[in-house]
């Protein structure tokens, strides 16, 4: 991260060949070519994951063409505005190598992990958000955002091992709250005075620390590392709490949105869960424009999604169990209904991020969001053809717009490829048969 | 604050303690050894940090917490806390209700009667005051005495915060924040002690597993003080605290707390019902439903002290005005809960009949006998269901066929694939027994225009309806040894091995030799040497003397 001193921010900007004193206050902080902060810092990239429960139907959701340019059947016919941005990729597998396959859970697990978990109540390494904050998520006030469009605090893919958990936000007020509460400092703001308060926060936090050693040393050898990592926690938070005593870089594109005040009812009702997450993505993507997080995860329903609708007394998930298929479309047309809406969502969470602009281009230009599900088919828990996206093009490292047919190799194929875009050294990614190192060169620059 | 509410908390909580000077502490026997400590440390759970900063601080500050969820270990989610890890999103939590626990400590209306002592100046330090509010603080967080290193350390903390923002209730209560987060107020990690050859809990840790047990809290001053005088160490000693501890009005918040769990309550943040096909399920009536369950266990367990079977039973409970609208009755108070007993002919008696269980195992639109059945072996008969297989059709529910009317037509269909049949034969011949009761808990006599019928088994026990099921359950010898297996793992936090079985054998014969009474079970747990032994393969660090005197620290001040 590169915290700029106010000397540093006007040096750059004399430096810069091509600012013009005509410029808003907000650009004259960029360079010339609007893709660095004037300073040479380069605009960061981003990185999110986005969740849906339950999959896709197949026959409605997979475009018949692949690579560039490809069609959009009627469960992705939201995506027509967003298509350039995303690549979807078909035909890529869970395979279990003996361990049970558990029902909307071995699919995600293995997507997001790159190995199939043991059992339904383990994760069997960490998530890879996680591995990507380790690379570019130290620099901002928060390492991640975690949201969720379901209401439940359970609703997180975020985890560095079963029992060290990043919980969600659920609730639109909470998570303004959290991101542009009190302690929010405007990153373009002219003035800045270090706040009082979070430099007492910093001290006395250092201090009460400074008094546990002796504590370590109560710790059994099971629990050291449990509590390194409390400790790991607790360092991250001084050096988050130090950025904050020091004026922010600016961020061209930061636009402080409007106080939301009023609390969202609780429920699971399609519309409603619709309206929690488009609002919390439109949060979302002002704390990233403001930069104050670069690793953010969604996820609009759970693996079991028990998203309702209106007038219908099951939710998604039974619906895919006791649903009939229609004999004339050859599916689940109630179930479709859910996964449609389901796409529409992600139509909004990647639109969001492609009209917001920042410098030359948007946010999504200089951010990675790779989406997946648990399954293909629900009414099989089909670990087969698992969807998998990836939208923006992570400050040009990635191509977009294509539809990428996998030939039925592991899922893990993609998880490689976003790491290697995320700049994480990886060479190969993936236990046993989800062992791979064949990133997707068809889609990396 | 109303007197009442500043008389208890005064006994119970904070104000207690002034009388209780730090240096006052008895020092251990020198016979004790260095201690050695227990294999896990233990999270504090969202329940129990409130519970504890409402003992110290009184029940008139807010806390409106909000932790990381953890893991359910074993059936209970406080069992997970053995294994919990504080990530960076988890500390945020930790920090986030810090702030505002110590803020409202501190705020204007609370400070003066939470406060021992006025600082000289508002926007200046003074230490004296900063101490005399740190030391009984920190013993309570910590479960310990500060050594008087600590409070110097603690009270120089606090005095560097208070210059820093020139104010001194704001630089207080930054430090008590600060201890907020600190590893020892949010880790338990018991240590053990050996004496005269013999590797046992020090009386400090036995406190801890006596309070998280029966309180579901970190120990009050007066548990602490026993600790510390050596007097907990003695049978009686110990006897005397868990009589107290169990007479207490905080029994209630520890008994609460682990129905709460084992019943999976924390679902309730989620349910919702379809609202054209159930209008009369609100919000309200999901907070009312999970309360009005709680309530039924409190005063049936701990109030009158009664039977744990009969829980399945008794028509005894407590309704609003927005639950007698599910229920379809009228209560005589509408403002207010109010007692309500159904009479003896209706269907309504128990648990399973609670709007709670029903809504909670049903879809949002419908009911699910299976859902139900489920539930009831999972979670009051410790029965693992198996999940349902990978790749199976259960179409046959839902395709279009006049002729089936009810849950019991739609899942004999689908029982008749064997790959079904078998889970299905576990579950809904139990949750069928419930099916005179709508998605909602609302009462019905039919579905679709046929009549329910609402006979059933459960094991070797038939019934014609739903009274049938409430007596099977209330007589299923594995109903109450499931509670008893629930609530050691719940005392020991770990998980029930096949080791234990000796110990289960004695707490189950002591539970039905008492007539199966929960305090009584809890006194049998918090008196027996097991619940505070060290196992044989407990992990001892070498510790040298000079680390023995840093671990002890607290107790030689």
């Amino acid at each position: 991260m590169s915290t700029i001193s106010r000397r540093r921010i006007l040096r750059g900007m004399m430096d810069g060949a091509a600012v013009s004193v005509t410029l808003p206050f907000l650009e004259c902080f960029l360079n010339g070519n609007g893709d660095a902060r004037a300073s040479g810092a380069p605009l960061p990239v981003r990185f999110g994951t986005w969740f849906w429960g339950l999959g896709m139907v197949s026959q409605i959701f997979t475009p018949k063409t692949v690579g560039p340019n490809y069609d959009l059947p009627e469960q992705i016919s939201s995506w027509k505005d967003i298509k350039q941005h995303v690549n979807l990729y078909s035909n890529l597998n869970v395979v279990t190598d003996g361990r049970p396959p558990v029902c909307h859970y071995s699919g995600w697990i293995a997507v997001a992990t790159g190995e199939a978990p043991l059992n339904g109540s383990s994760y069997p390494r960490e998530s890879i958000d996680v591995t990507v904050a380790d690379v570019i998520g130290s620099g901002t006030r928060f390492r991640s955002l975690q949201l969720a469009g379901t209401g439940s605090q359970r609703s997180t893919h975020s985890f560095r091992s079963t029992d060290a958990v990043n919980p969600p936000e659920v609730s639109p007020t909470d998570l303004y709250q959290k991101i542009f509460g009190p302690e929010f400092h405007d990153p373009n703001s002219p003035n800045f005075t270090p706040d009082p308060g979070i430099k007492m926060r910093k001290s006395v936090l250092s201090a009460v620390i400074e008094q546990s050693t002796d504590f370590r040393r109560t710790v059994g050898s099971a629990d050291k590392q449990r509590l390194e990592e409390y400790f790991t926690s607790v360092r991250e938070m001084e050096g988050r709490l130090a950025l904050q005593l020091e004026r922010p870089a600016p961020a061209p594109a930061c636009k402080i949105p409007a106080a939301i005040d009023k609390e969202m009812p609780v429920g699971i009702d399609a519309e409603l869960v619709a309206s929690r997450h488009n609002i919390m993505t439109d949060m979302m993507v002002m704390a990233v424009a403001c930069d104050q997080t670069r690793v953010f995860n969604m996820m609009y329903s759970d693996g079991t999604a028990v998203t309702s609708r209106k007038g219908f007394p099951r939710v998604h998930h039974t619906i895919t169990h006791e649903e009939p298929v229609d004999t004339k479309l050859g599916y689940q047309p109630d179930s479709a209904w859910f996964c449609t809406r389901s796409m529409e969502s992600f139509a909004h969470f990647v639109g969001a991020l492609a009209k917001f602009k920042e410098g030359d281009g948007s946010l999504l230009d200089r951010s990675l969001v790779f989406a997946y599900s648990d399954l293909s088919l629900a009414q099989a828990h089909s670990l087969i053809g698992i969807p998998m996206m990836t939208a923006g093009s992570a400050g040009g490292r990635m191509k977009t717009g294509i539809h990428f047919d996998g030939k039925a190799g592991p899922v893990t194929r993609v998880g490689l490829t976003v790491l290697q875009a995320m700049g994480v050294q990886a060479g190969e990614w993936g236990v046993n048969s989800l062992k791979t190192g064949q990133a997707i060169g068809e889609v990396l620059v | 604050m109303n007197m009442k509410a500043k008389l208890f908390w005064a006994s119970a909580g904070l104000l207690g303690l002034f009388a209780a000077s730090v240096t006052a502490i008895a020092e251990q026997k020198s016979e004790l050894k260095p201690a050695a400590v227990l294999s896990r440390a233990r999270l504090i759970t969202q329940p129990q940090y409130v519970n504890t900063l409402r003992g110290i601080f009184g029940p008139n500050v807010k806390y409106p917490v909000v932790l990381a969820p953890m893991h359910r270990v074993g059936g209970l989610v406080d069992v997970g806390a053995s294994a919990a890890v504080v990530t960076g999103g988890a500390l945020e939590r930790f920090d986030s209700a810090g702030r505002t626990v110590a803020k409202e400590v501190l705020d204007p209306s609370h400070r003066d009667y939470i406060m021992p002592c006025r600082p000289a100046s508002e926007k200046l330090p003074d230490d004296a005051c900063a101490r005399k509010f740190l030391a009984p603080v920190g013993r309570l967080l910590f479960r310990r005495a500060l050594s008087e290193k600590e409070l110097k350390a603690y009270t120089e903390i606090a005095h560097a915060a208070i210059i820093e923002v020139g104010d001194f209730y704001t630089g207080l209560g930054g430090t008590l924040s600060g201890m907020l987060v600190a590893p020892e107020f949010l880790y338990v990690t018991p240590t053990t002690e050996v004496v005269r050859g013999e590797n046992r809990l020090t009386a400090r840790s036995r406190a801890i597993r006596l309070s998280m047990l029966l309180w579901n809290a970190y120990p009050d001053s007066e548990l602490l003080t026993a600790a510390e005088n050596g007097s907990l160490n003695t049978d009686k000693g110990l006897a005397k605290q868990v009589d107290r501890m169990l007479a207490s009005p905080r029994l209630a918040d520890g008994v609460r707390n682990f129905f709460d769990d084992m019943l999976v309550f924390e679902s309730f943040d989620t349910l919702t019902k379809d609202g054209k096909i159930y209008p009369a399920f609100t919000t309200q009536v999901t907070t009312d439903a999970r309360e009005q369950t709680l309530r039924t266990i409190v005063a049936h367990l701990v109030e009158l002290n009664g039977d744990y079977r009969d829980l399945f039973t008794t028509r005894k409970t407590f309704l609003t005005n927005d639950l007698a609208a599910i229920y379809g009755v009228a209560i005589n108070d509408p403002d207010r809960w109010a007692p309500y007993e159904f009479p003896t002919d209706s269907a309504r008696g128990g648990l399973l009949t609670q709007v709670s269980f029903l809504a909670l195992y049903s879809h949002p639109g419908r009911s699910s006998p299976t859902r139900r059945g489920r539930a009831i072996r999972e979670i009051f008969l410790c029965q693992k269901v198996p999940d349902p297989p990978p790749n199976v059709d259960f179409s046959a529910l839902e395709r279009p066929d006049p002729t089936l009317k009810t849950a019991r037509d739609r899942l004999n269909r689908h029982s008749q694939n064997p790959v079904c049949a078998g889970c299905h034969k576990i579950t809904d011949p139990i949750g069928l027994a419930l099916e005179n009761f709508d998605g909602a808990g609302a009462y019905r006599t039919d579905e679709s225009g046929a009549v329910i019928d609402a006979s059933g088994a459960l094991n070797d026990a038939s019934f014609k309806n739903v009274k049938g099921l409430e007596e099977a359950l209330h007589n299923n010898p594995r109903t109450p040894t499931c509670l008893a297996e629930r609530m050691t793992s719940y005392a020991l936090n770990r998980p029930i091995e096949a080791a234990d079985q000796d110990l289960l054998n004695y707490v189950n014969t002591k539970f039905a030799a008492n007539g199966y009474r929960v305090k009584e079970l809890l006194r049998v747990i918090a008196t027996d040497k097991t619940f505070y032994a060290v196992p044989a393969d407990n992990d001892k660090p070498t510790i040298n003397k000079a680390d023995a005197e840093t671990v002890t620290l607290g107790r030689k001040s």
